[in-house]
């Protein structure tokens, strides 16, 4: 047996592979269950460094008199193309108010009324307001917040700087971790009852995103290769404005405060496109407070007629909240200024903003049910990296934030109760472990003569994806994603790496994330090539209508190692709202059922 | 043919070299990037084994604070316009152990921010489900620039005191606790002031305030531990006059 592994396997009740928004609310939901459980928080950054971080404008919980659970529910059920589990919405907009109150409790500081209550403002496809936000650092306030409470936590042990590589699965089960020590290069298995992957999305598999380096679908590929399907992986939301060349977000809440969209000739071309007339104040589901999947798809027809701008990294529009003056720019939208005057040197209170749509978050992810459980036993997903699924075909902007407490809560609770069960470590799982070991050394660590650099094969990677798997997509061109992307798996196999060294090698990490990345692309593309149909953000120009007929239903996709992914379908659970139309700045929505 | 500058970029590899080095590398000068995009052409085209951290690329996660031309910087909010027509040099933030090339050690700080109990503290604890505690904008406005900190350890950097003790805790840290000390639903100053008060470090720290001048989030951690002095030397007194009053 080779050296340390072996010897000492530190073991944990609950482990945790990402210490983001949903990772951290696990952890203070297992503590909260039984104290004496442990946990582990095992994230290849500083858990505040996670994603979460840069998320601006807001979270979505009922908490004005006028607003009801149903109307929160009808939002997000008709904004994400009736792709929703409405059992899964109906329980996440019940619990997102109490959620929202607990993290006021942590301390996170919401804006407020100036009668000390909790501020809301308006956000893309929600009818009415109830976006809670901490200006527009909303991502940042919440992690910072859940970070410095979990400290206060005894029983939360924290791996900073771990990558994990592999999930430890015998007996059906799923049984720990094997994870790299950036810091020491050491090579550790840990074992744990329960497993819980809060690893967020997989924007960087895309060349042009708002999502950090760190976003490369770990958590995705470790179970997706533990055997786990990927669910509905063919959406990708794009946000419809980004800055040019850096994908800096610029917030949704930036078009709330009533900012324009305006295409080259100064005009508001969302109204040509099903999206409502234009009103000198915000209306809500209406125009720039559409969805964001039919704002960038309008961008696209735009492009087509020739009426976008064209600067040095591409097409754009221009975002105006010149007419909102500098006062509700530094209050509402502080941090937008201050993106724009850093990163692109304009100021927003005299100057038009280019914007873009870009990458920015993945509908689907490890399938799990609403317990956060997936149906590998003791593994479990919240966040980002899971599909419940609440967001369906498009998600609406602010859910995401309170998703990952919601479900990150549930899916805790569900690991406590699991890791209580107290199954005994099975007898392979240290064999396990020294072969992963094994294959890192061989295929990574000792490895020389490799010829195919990383960011060459990541280009291609992306290139073809935002080729073929963009916002409009089509058979032909997915075929050739789906030939292209084989080849660069094939290709990652001479991945060259000149860095053998054990104290941080970010050479290595970034190996690893690539083949995490090409395992997700693969996921993507497949299910979007099965997908005849166009619903949300998923745009088949050969198949352009929604099929209920044949696609009311989920994705299903898993890896079969020396073949092509399978691809399933699961029916998509109706309660109370059978499809609809999805309307948009027009008054004949459908009320929602009373 | 395009025009470049010239980065010196501090090597360090433990298992390779016995100290830090300098090494040179031509990157275009273009005009959209910053430090940082630059260190990521080097590792993508030039070198892959260069080490450092980074992440979101928007000034908002912290990773990527390193010294540039002697200052601590985000370097993905550092022009290489600016420091044209070069040389450039990054090095890893002073005051920290370096693990590797522009990679630093900050267990240190996770350590001390922990140690000042960065949470609400409450006597009481009252359901969620009651309502919100509410804060005017006002009382909000009290803490809010303290609980901007992304932890960088930019101030760490620049700290003079902390250059000299390793033991002191730090602007960062002595910031959070701040901004929890002045939070209306906190009710835990007493138990801050008794960590605090362990150390007799802060009492080191001068009125120049490097480190508000170098936060690229304009957060005040001197204007912090200013308030922590003026609040502990009250405590003191009254302990001096009032010895009966502290339990």
């Amino acid at each position: 047996m080779t050296d340390s592994l072996s010897s000492e396997m530190p073991s944990h009740d609950v482990l945790l592979v990402g210490g983001g928004g949903a990772g951290l609310r696990a952890a203070i939901a297992v503590s909260e269950v039984d104290p004496n459980l442990s946990v582990a928080v095992v994230s290849k950054v500083y858990p505040m460094r996670s994603h979460t971080v840069s998320a601006e404008g807001g979270s979505a919980a009922v908490i004005k008199e006028g607003d009801s659970l149903d109307e929160h529910a009808y939002d997000t059920i008709s904004g994400g193309d009736w792709m929703c589990d409405q059992d899964a919405v109906e329980l996440f907009v019940n619990e997102a108010p109490g959620e929202m109150l607990q993290l006021e409790h942590w301390g996170c500081p919401w804006s407020r009324e100036p009668d000390g209550r909790v501020a809301v403002r308006p956000f893309g496809g929600m009818k009415k307001e109830r976006t809670w936000f901490a200006a527009d650092k909303t991502g940042f306030h919440m992690l910072h917040a859940l970070f410095q409470t979990s400290l206060k936590y005894r029983s939360i042990a924290r791996y900073d700087e771990w990558f994990v590589t592999r999930l430890l699965v015998e007996d059906g089960r799923v049984q720990g971790v094997v994870a790299i020590e950036l810091m020491t290069g050491k090579i550790q298995a840990i074992t744990a009852k329960s497993v819980i992957i809060c690893t967020g999305g997989c924007g960087k598999v895309f060349p042009f995103t708002t999502n950090a380096n760190i976003k490369n679908g770990d958590g995705m590929a470790l179970a997706y290769r533990a055997g786990v399907p990927l669910k509905d992986m063919e959406f990708v939301q794009y946000h419809p404005t980004g800055l040019p060349f850096t994908g800096i977000l610029i917030t949704e809440a930036s078009r709330a405060e009533g900012g324009f969209l305006l295409n080259k000739d100064g005009y508001r071309y969302l109204q040509d496109y099903d999206l409502g007339t234009p009103q000198p104040k915000p209306v809500l589901r209406s125009m720039e407070l559409g969805p964001r999947d039919r704002l960038s798809q309008a961008f696209m027809k735009e492009l087509e007629k020739g009426r976008t701008l064209e600067g040095p990294y591409g097409p754009y529009v221009h975002l105006d909240l010149t007419h909102l003056g500098k006062k509700i720019i530094d209050t509402k939208l502080p941090f937008v200024r201050e993106l724009c005057l850093k990163y692109e040197n304009i100021d927003p209170v005299s100057e038009l903003i280019p914007v873009r749509p870009v990458v920015h978050y993945m509908m689907g992810g490890v399938h799990t049910d609403i317990q956060g459980a997936t149906p590998l036993a003791g593994l479990f997903a919240a966040g980002e990296a899971a599909c419940v699924s609440i967001n369906g075909a498009n998600r609406l902007g602010s859910n995401s934030l309170t998703e990952l407490l919601v479900f990150g809560g549930r899916a805790g609770r569900a690991a406590a109760e699991h890791a209580l069960q107290d199954k005994p470590l099975s007898a392979g799982i240290e064999a396990q472990a020294a072969d992963e070991k094994k294959r890192l050394e061989r295929e990574f660590l000792h490895k020389s003569g490799g010829t195919e650099p990383i960011a060459g094969l990541r280009g291609e990677m992306q290139s073809i994806m935002e080729k073929s798997a963009g916002i409009y997509r089509t058979g032909t061109l997915l075929e050739e994603a789906q030939a292209k992307v084989a080849e660069l798996k094939e290709r990652f196999r001479q991945v060259a790496i000149q860095d053998h060294s054990h104290t941080f090698n970010t050479e290595l990490t970034a190996a690893l994330e690539l083949s995490y990345m090409l395992d997700v692309a693969e996921a993507v593309v497949e299910c979007a090539l099965h997908r005849t149909e166009s619903r949300g953000a998923h745009q088949r120009i050969d198949f352009p209508r929604r099929d209920d007929e044949r696609f009311l239903a989920h994705s299903l996709v898993s890896h079969r190692p020396d073949d092509r992914p399978r691809v399933e379908y699961l029916p998509v659970t109706i309660t109370r709202w059978p499809p609809g139309e999805r309307v948009y700045g027009r008054p004949a929505a459908p009320a929602p059922p009373g | 043919m395009a025009e470049t500058i010239t980065i010196e970029v501090a090597r360090y590899r433990p298992e390779q070299e016995g100290e830090p080095a300098l090494q040179s590398y031509e990157v275009p000068l273009n005009k959209d990037w910053v430090v940082l995009d630059a260190l990521n052409h080097i590792k993508d085209h030039v070198d892959g084994s260069l080490s450092f951290r980074w992440s979101c690329r928007m000034g908002v996660c912290g990773s990527c604070g390193m010294t540039v031309n002697g200052e601590p910087k985000l370097t993905c909010a550092t022009f290489l316009s600016h420091y044209a027509p070069g040389p450039i040099r990054v090095e890893p933030l002073k005051n920290f152990p370096v693990v590797r090339d522009l990679v630093i050690e900050m267990t240190d700080f996770m350590e001390k921010l922990q140690s000042v109990k960065p949470w609400i503290v409450r006597q009481d604890d009252p359901a969620p489900a009651k309502g919100e505690f509410l804060q005017t904008p006002e009382q909000l406005d009290e803490f809010k620039q303290f609980s901007m900190c992304i932890n960088c350890m930019i101030c760490y950097a620049a700290c003079p005191v902390y250059g000299l003790d390793p033991q002191f805790v730090g602007p960062a840290a002595i910031a959070l606790a701040q901004r929890y000390n002045q939070d209306s639903r906190d009710q835990g100053e007493q138990e801050r002031m008794d960590v605090l008060s362990q150390h007799e470090g802060i009492w080191g720290c001068t009125f120049v305030g490097e480190c508000t001048e170098v936060c690229p989030k304009d957060v005040d951690p001197a204007g912090a531990i200013q308030q922590y002095k003026l609040a502990a030397t009250k405590e003191w007194f009254k302990s001096f006059l009032m010895p009966w009053s502290k339990q």
